[in-house]
C-alpha cells in the first residue's frame, strides 16, 4: 500500500492554493427541507493541481455526483465557494457561467450525449462553432487521430459502438483545450475491454495533452491511470490517495462500504 | 449552431413535415382565395373593360340615389328621343341606344335555363358592326324583328340550333323568338354561369316593358376629340333624368357591385384562413413544446458546450423560421389546388363563378409566405422561451423536467382573466353603444381570440376529469387498453389540454354556426307561421328570391278559382336622409296577412290608399312617428310624396316580409319603373287542393321563373338557400377542423416514440399488438372528445351572446346537430389515431426494451 495522506479538514487551507484549477471550500448540500432534508455534501474543500487526473470515488449515495456538479458549476452549493480558473463561480449568472464553460470546461458523459444528427468531426468541433471559434484544422486532424477516429470521421453516433461514440465525446471535450474536464462515470456504460480504452485514452490525455481531468467513477482500474484519488462516504471526503493500485482502491472500497 | 438547427429538423423529417401541414393548410387557404378572387375579378374586369372598350362616353339613367343591388329596381330608362340629339353633336362620330334586363330563356323541357345562381342578362343589339358591339358572331346573323341571339356555352348545353324558336321571358308573359345566331362575349369562354340573350332593339324594348325609352347610349367621339370635350358637349343636351360618364368610368360602375361582391367574398374566406391558421398555431405551438421536451437533454448538453441562452432560443427560433418558410411555400403553391377546388366547391352549391384561367399575383406569394412565417413564428415564442429554461444539469441527471417559468403560478389567475377579459370585450362589442361596425368586429374578434386563448389555457385544468369522464366508455369498451389510454390522456394534462384546444377552437364554431342557423331557420318558421294566415299558395321566383313580373301575379289572378291576389312589391326610397327597403302592398293581403298591429289594424292593409302608410315600431320609435305623422319619401326617379303613418306594426323576432316603410301598391307603382312583386299571395276555391295546384301551374307556365308554393313548401324554400350557404361554412370550418386533426396525429406519434419503451413493456407482459393499437386509438378519441365537449359548450355560449344582441334570432339549441358534432369528433379521433396506432404496434419489443 502506498502512501495514505488522510482528507484535509477545513480548517487546513482557506485560500485557494496557487498552481490549482478547480478549488472548492467548505461545500455543503442540502436537499430538501426540515424532516426529510438530506445532506449531501457536508463540508467538502479540495484542491485540483493542474495536468492531474483526479478521480472520485466512492459508494452510492456518498455525493460524489453532487461534488461533481457543483464544482463544475451545473448545481450551486448550499454554502461554501468554487473557484474555477481563478474565478469564484457561485456568484456568477447565467450567461457568465455560459462564458466560463466556453473557455474553461470540457464534460464527458456517461451516456455520451452526442448530437444524433452531427457527424463524429462535427461532434467533436461543436463546442468550438458554440463559441463562434474557428476550429484549426492541424489541431482538428491530431485531435481526430488520437481519440482514433481518423477512419470514422463523417459517420453518425448511430453508426459507431460505444467505445467510438465515447472517443468522440471525448475528443469534443478536449477541442477547446479547456482548464478542466470533468468525465461523469465515463465507462459506466460500456464493457471492460472498452473501457479499459477509454481510460487509457483519459490517461494519454493528461500525458501527452497536460489535460487537468477530474473523474467520477466506479472503476476500480481508474485508479491505476489516476494521480490522485478521493474517496467520499456520506458526504466528506475520507481518504485521499496518490499513485494507488487498483487493488487497493478495491479493498478501500470494500472499507467504505461500498 | 445554425448547422445544429437545420440538422435538428432533418433529423427528424417526419414530425417536422407533420407539424408543417399545420400550417400548410392555412397558408393554402389565404393564397387559394387571393387566387379565386383575383381570377374572379380579372375575369369579371375583362367582361366590363371588353362590354365599354368602343365606347368613349355613355349616357345612362340616373336615380336619384344610389341603389342597391337585387332589390328589382333599378335607374329609370329615358326618352329615346335624346339619342338623336347626341348624334347631331359636332364631336360625336357615333352613338347607339340599347336597353337591357333580365332576360330568362326557356330551355326545350319548357323550364327556366338558369346556372346556378347566375343572371340571365338581355339586352339589345343596335346592329353587329357597331363599335360599341362586344360580341362577336360564332355562326347564324344578327337578331333582326323577333329574333334572338344567345351565347355559344348555352346553346351548347341547351342543343339549340339556328332556325328554331326559343321562348323569352323578360317583364312580360313568354313571346317565342328565332334564333338567329350565335355569339361569344369578347374574350371571355363564358360570364359565370351567366346566360346572354341579345335582341334587336324594337323587339328588347318591347320584351323589357321600355317602349319608346333606353337605358343607355354608347358614344365614340371623332378622333382626335379629347375626351373632355366629348364629354361636356354631352353635358350640354342631357335631360335631368340622366347622366354621362367616360367608357372607362362606366365600366368601373358596372363593375361596382361585382367589386364589392369580391372583396366580400375575398374577406369571408380570409376569415375562415384566419382560423385555420390560428388553429395551425395551437397545433404547431403544442408540437415544438412536446418536441422541446423530449429533447431536453440535447439541449442541456448544448449548454454544458458552452451554448448560451440565446442561443438555444435563436436556434428553435431558426428551425421554426426555416418549417414556417417550407410550410408557406409548400401552402403558396396548394392554394393554386385549392383554388381550382374552391370555384368546383362553389359550382357545386349552385353558384357559379366566371373562371379565366388562374391568375396569380405577386400580391399572394408574398402574404402568403409572410403569414405562414409569421404565425409559425409567433407559435414557435413560447416552446422556444421554455427551451432556454433547459438547465445544464438536464444533461446528467435522468429524466429532469423543466423548471417551471417564473410566472407558472399565475397561470391559473391568468388564464381566467384571459377569458374574462375575452368575454368582456365580446360583451363590449356587442352591446356598447355607438360602436361604429369595424369597432364591433374588432372588438367581437380580439374578444373571440381573447377567449379561445384563455378557455385553451383553462382547459389544462378541465382535463383530468374530462378525461375521467370521457374516458370512462373507453374502460368498458376497450379493457385494459381502454383503462390505459384514460390513464395515458391524464398523465401529462398540459399536453392533452393544447391538443384538445386546437380541436375546441374549430367545433365551438362550428357549434355557433349552427346554433345561429338553427336560431333563424326557427324564428324564421315561427314569423312566417304568424303572418301567413289566410292565403293557401306563395308565388315566388325560382330561386325564391329575385323579384317576379307584375304580369304573373295579374295573369295568377285570372285563373279559374283564384279568389284574391294579394302581392308585396319591393324597392328602395329615401327617407329621413337615408336609402330605405320600402315595400308596398295591395289591398288584397288585408285577408292574408296577420300583423302584431301596435297602432291601427289589419285594415290598414287595404285602406293605404294615395298617400297611406305603415311603419314598423323600431323605425316608428327612431323617427319619432304616429299615426298620422308624415313621412317624406323620395324615389328612384326623383319624385318626392308625403305619406302618412296610419298604422304601426310589431315584425314577429324572424322577420316579416316588409320593409321599415309599407305603402299602397298604387302608389309605388306610380313612382317606380317597371314595378316587380317580391311575393304574391294566393287565396283560392277550396284551399289547398291539386286542381288547385294544376290550374296555378298552368298559367305559371308562361312565367317559367316562378312557382307555387304551399306554406310548408314555401318555409323550406326559403330554408333551402341558408342551407346551402351553412354548407360552405360547414366546409370551410371543416378546414381547420383537419388542421386540429393534424395536430393529434402529431401528438399521438410524439407520444408514442416517447413512449417506445413502455410500449415495449407492455408488449413483453404479453399485450397484443392490436391491444396497442386500441389503447392508442382510445387515446386519441377520448382527447377529441375533450377538444369536442369543451368547443360545443363554448360555442352554444358565444351563440347565446350573439343571439341576445341581435333581435331577428331566436335561441334553439339544435340538440341533434350537436350530437352529431360530437359524433364526428370521435372520428376525427379514430382517424387521427391510424397512423400512429400502427407505428406503435409495430415496434419491435426487443428494440423498444433497449431504446434509451
Amino acid at each position: 500500500m502506498s502512501e495514505t495522506v488522510a482528507a484535509p479538514t477545513a480548517s487546513e487551507a482557506r485560500a485557494p492554493s496557487a498552481g490549482a484549477v478547480v478549488s472548492a471550500r467548505d461545500l455543503t448540500r442540502r436537499y430538501g427541507e426540515g424532516d426529510t432534508a438530506v445532506d449531501a455534501l457536508r463540508g467538502i474543500s479540495l484542491d485540483v493541481p493542474k495536468g492531474q487526473l483526479t478521480a472520485v470515488m466512492g459508494p452510492s449515495g456518498s455525493g460524489k455526483s453532487t461534488l461533481m456538479h457543483i464544482l463544475a458549476g451545473l448545481d450551486k452549493p448550499t454554502s461554501g465557494e468554487v473557484t474555477i480558473a481563478g474565478t469564484e463561480i457561485s456568484k456568477l449568472n447565467d450567461s457568465d457561467l455560459t462564458k466560463l464553460r466556453r473557455e474553461h470546461i470540457g464534460f464527458i458523459f456517461q451516456f455520451f450525449n452526442l448530437l444524433p444528427m452531427l457527424t463524429a468531426e462535427e461532434n467533436v468541433v461543436l463546442p468550438l462553432s458554440i463559441a463562434g471559434e474557428k476550429p484549426e484544422k492541424a489541431w482538428v486532424d491530431e485531435l481526430i487521430e488520437k481519440i482514433g477516429l481518423s477512419d470514422r470521421r463523417k459517420h453518425r453516433p448511430s453508426e459507431l459502438s460505444g467505445g467510438q461514440q465515447q472517443r468522440v465525446a471525448i475528443g469534443r471535450a478536449l477541442v477547446s483545450r479547456p482548464s478542466i474536464i470533468f468525465a461523469d462515470e465515463p465507462t459506466g456504460n460500456l464493457d471492460s475491454k472498452t473501457s479499459g480504452e477509454i481510460l487509457e485514452l483519459l490517461n494519454r490525455s493528461v500525458q501527452e495533452l497536460e489535460q487537468t481531468i477530474v473523474m467520477v467513477t466506479h472503476e476500480s482500474r481508474a485508479a491505476a491511470i489516476a494521480d490522485r484519488v478521493l474517496f467520499l462516504a456520506d458526504g466528506v471526503i475520507v481518504r485521499e490517495s496518490k499513485d494507488i493500485s487498483a487493488q487497493d482502491v478495491v479493498t478501500a472500497m470494500d472499507e467504505l462500504g461500498g | 449552431m445554425t448547422k445544429f438547427a437545420l440538422r435538428a429538423l432533418l433529423g427528424r423529417k417526419l414530425r417536422t413535415a407533420l407539424t408543417a401541414f399545420a400550417i400548410v393548410l392555412g397558408v393554402a387557404t389565404v393564397s387559394g382565395t387571393y387566387v379565386l378572387t383575383d381570377s374572379i375579378d380579372k375575369a369579371f374586369g375583362s367582361i366590363f373593360t371588353d362590354s365599354r372598350k368602343g365606347s368613349d362616353a355613355v349616357i345612362s339613367g340616373k336615380s336619384a340615389f344610389k341603389l342597391g343591388d337585387g332589390m328589382g329596381v333599378s335607374a329609370p330608362a329615358f326618352d329615346q328621343g335624346l339619342l338623336e340629339k347626341v348624334r347631331a353633336l359636332p364631336e360625336v362620330a357615333e352613338a347607339d341606344g340599347s336597353v337591357n334586363g333580365e332576360a330568362q330563356l326557356i330551355g326545350k323541357d319548357g323550364k327556366a335555363i338558369v346556372y346556378g345562381g347566375a343572371p340571365n342578362l338581355g339586352f339589345s343589339i343596335a346592329r353587329g358592326a357597331s363599335p360599341f358591339n362586344p360580341l362577336s358572331l360564332v355562326a347564324g346573323s344578327w337578331p333582326g324583328k323577333n329574333e334572338v341571339v344567345i351565347d355559344k356555352s348555352t346553346a351548347r348545353k341547351e342543343h339549340f340550333t339556328i332556325g328554331q324558336n326559343i321562348r323569352v321571358q323578360a317583364v312580360g308573359p313568354v313571346q317565342q323568338l328565332k334564333l338567329s345566331g350565335i355569339v361569344k362575349f369578347g374574350s371571355v369562354g363564358t360570364i359565370g354561369g351567366a346566360t346572354l340573350a341579345g335582341f334587336d332593339l324594337p323587339t328588347a324594348q318591347s320584351l323589357f316593358g321600355k317602349p319608346g325609352k333606353l337605358d343607355e347610349i354608347a358614344v365614340a367621339s371623332k378622333s382626335g376629340v379629347p375626351t373632355t370635350r366629348l364629354l361636356g358637349q354631352v353635358r350640354g343636351i342631357l335631360p335631368k333624368d340622366t347622366e354621362v360618364r367616360t367608357g372607362q368610368a362606366q365600366a368601373h360602375e358596372d363593375g361596382r357591385d361585382t367589386n364589392q361582391f369580391i372583396s366580400f367574398l375575398q374577406k369571408f374566406l380570409l376569415g375562415f384562413a384566419g382560423v385555420a391558421l390560428f388553429v395551425g398555431s395551437f397545433v404547431i405551438a403544442n408540437s415544438l413544446s412536446i418536441t422541446i421536451a423530449q429533447r431536453t437533454r440535447e439541449l442541456a448538453t448544448l449548454r454544458t458546450l458552452g451554448a448560451s441562452r440565446r442561443q438555444v432560443l435563436r436556434s428553435i427560433i431558426l428551425e421554426a423560421l426555416v418549417m414556417g418558410i417550407f410550410a408557406a411555400t409548400v401552402g403558396l403553391f396548394a392554394g393554386l389546388a385549392l383554388a381550382k377546388g374552391l370555384f368546383k366547391l362553389f359550382d357545386a352549391v349552385g353558384f357559379t363563378l366566371p373562371n379565366n384561367g388562374l391568375t396569380f399575383e405577386t400580391r399572394t406569394v408574398v402574404v402568403s409566405l409572410l403569414v405562414g412565417i409569421v404565425v409559425t413564428l409567433l407559435a414557435s415564442l413560447r416552446p422556444a422561451m421554455r427551451a432556454t429554461r433547459v438547465p445544464p444539469i438536464a444533461a446528467v441527471r435522468e429524466g429532469a423536467t423543466l423548471p417551471d417559468s417564473r410566472f407558472a403560478r399565475y397561470r391559473s389567475t391568468a388564464s381566467v382573466l384571459l377569458a374574462a377579459l375575452g368575454f368582456a370585450a365580446l360583451l363590449w362589442g356587442l352591446f356598447a353603444p355607438g360602436l361604429g361596425t369595424t369597432g364591433v368586429l374588432l372588438f367581437m374578434l380580439g374578444g373571440a381570440l381573447l377567449v379561445f386563448f384563455g378557455i385553451a389555457l383553462l382547459s389544462v385544468k378541465l382535463v383530468p376529469p374530462l378525461a375521467g369522464a370521457l374516458g370512462w366508455p373507453a374502460t368498458k369498451i376497450g379493457g385494459s387498453a381502454g383503462a390505459l389510454a384514460r390513464e395515458n390522456s391524464q398523465r401529462n394534462p398540459q399536453r392533452t389540454a393544447s391538443t384538445a384546444s386546437a380541436l375546441m377552437i374549430g367545433l365551438a364554431l362550428v357549434t355557433l354556426v349552427s346554433m345561429l342557423a338553427a336560431g333563424i331557420i326557427t324564428s324564421f318558421k315561427t314569423s312566417v307561421v304568424k303572418i301567413w294566415k289566410n292565403a293557401d299558395y306563395a308565388i315566388t321566383a325560382q330561386n325564391n328570391f329575385s323579384p317576379i313580373p307584375v304580369a304573373a301575379a295579374d295573369a295568377i289572378a285570372k285563373t279559374p278559382g283564384v279568389i284574391s291576389v294579394g302581392n308585396v312589391r319591393a324597392g328602395e326610397t329615401r327617407a329621413f336622409g337615408k336609402t330605405i327597403n320600402t315595400t308596398a302592398v295591395n289591398p288584397a293581403t288585408t285577408r292574408m296577412f296577420s300583423l302584431d298591429w301596435k297602432e291601427g289594424s289589419g285594415a290598414v292593409l287595404a285602406t293605404l290608399g294615395e298617400d297611406g302608410a305603415f311603419v314598423d315600431k323600431g323605425y316608428a320609435k327612431s323617427h319619432g312617428l304616429e299615426v298620422g305623422s308624415p313621412v317624406p319619401l323620395t324615389f328612384p326617379d326623383g319624385s318626392k310624396e308625403l305619406f302618412y303613418v296610419k298604422g304601426i306594426f310589431a315584425p314577429p323576432t324572424g322577420g316579416s316580409p316588409f320593409g321599415p316603410v309599407t305603402i299602397s301598391a298604387a302608389s309605388f307603382d306610380r313612382h317606380v319603373d317597371r314595378p316587380q312583386n317580391l311575393y304574391s299571395f294566393v287565396l283560392m276555391n277550396g284551399g289547398q287542393t291539386t286542381a288547385n295546384e294544376a290550374a296555378l301551374d298552368r298559367t305559371l307556365r308562361s312565367f317559367p321563373n316562378t312557382k307555387a308554393a304551399t306554406r310548408q313548401k314555401f318555409i323550406d324554400n326559403q330554408i333551402s338557400g341558408l342551407k346551402s350557404v351553412l354548407n360552405i361554412l360547414y366546409v370551410l370550418l371543416a378546414l381547420s377542423v383537419v388542421v386540429s386533426l393534424f395536430g393529434i396525429v402529431n401528438t399521438l406519434v410524439l407520444t408514442v416514440f416517447e413512449r417506445t419503451r413502455e410500449i415495449g413493456m407492455l408488449r413483453a407482459i404479453g399485450m397484443t399488438r392490436r391491444q396497442i393499437r386500441r389503447m392508442v386509438r382510445h387515446e386519441s378519441v377520448i382527447t377529441a372528445l375533450i377538444g369536442a365537449v369543451i368547443g360545443i359548450a363554448l360555442g352554444i355560449v358565444l351563440a347565446a351572446l350573439l343571439i341576445a344582441r341581435v333581435d331577428f334570432i331566436v335561441l334553439s339549441v339544435p340538440v341533434g346537430q350537436l350530437i352529431i358534432f360530437g359524433i364526428a369528433a370521435i372520428f376525427v379521433g379514430i382517424l387521427a389515431a391510424i397512423f400512429p396506432a400502427r407505428r406503435a404496434a409495430r415496434l419491435n419489443v426487443l428494440q423498444a426494451l433497449q431504446y434509451e
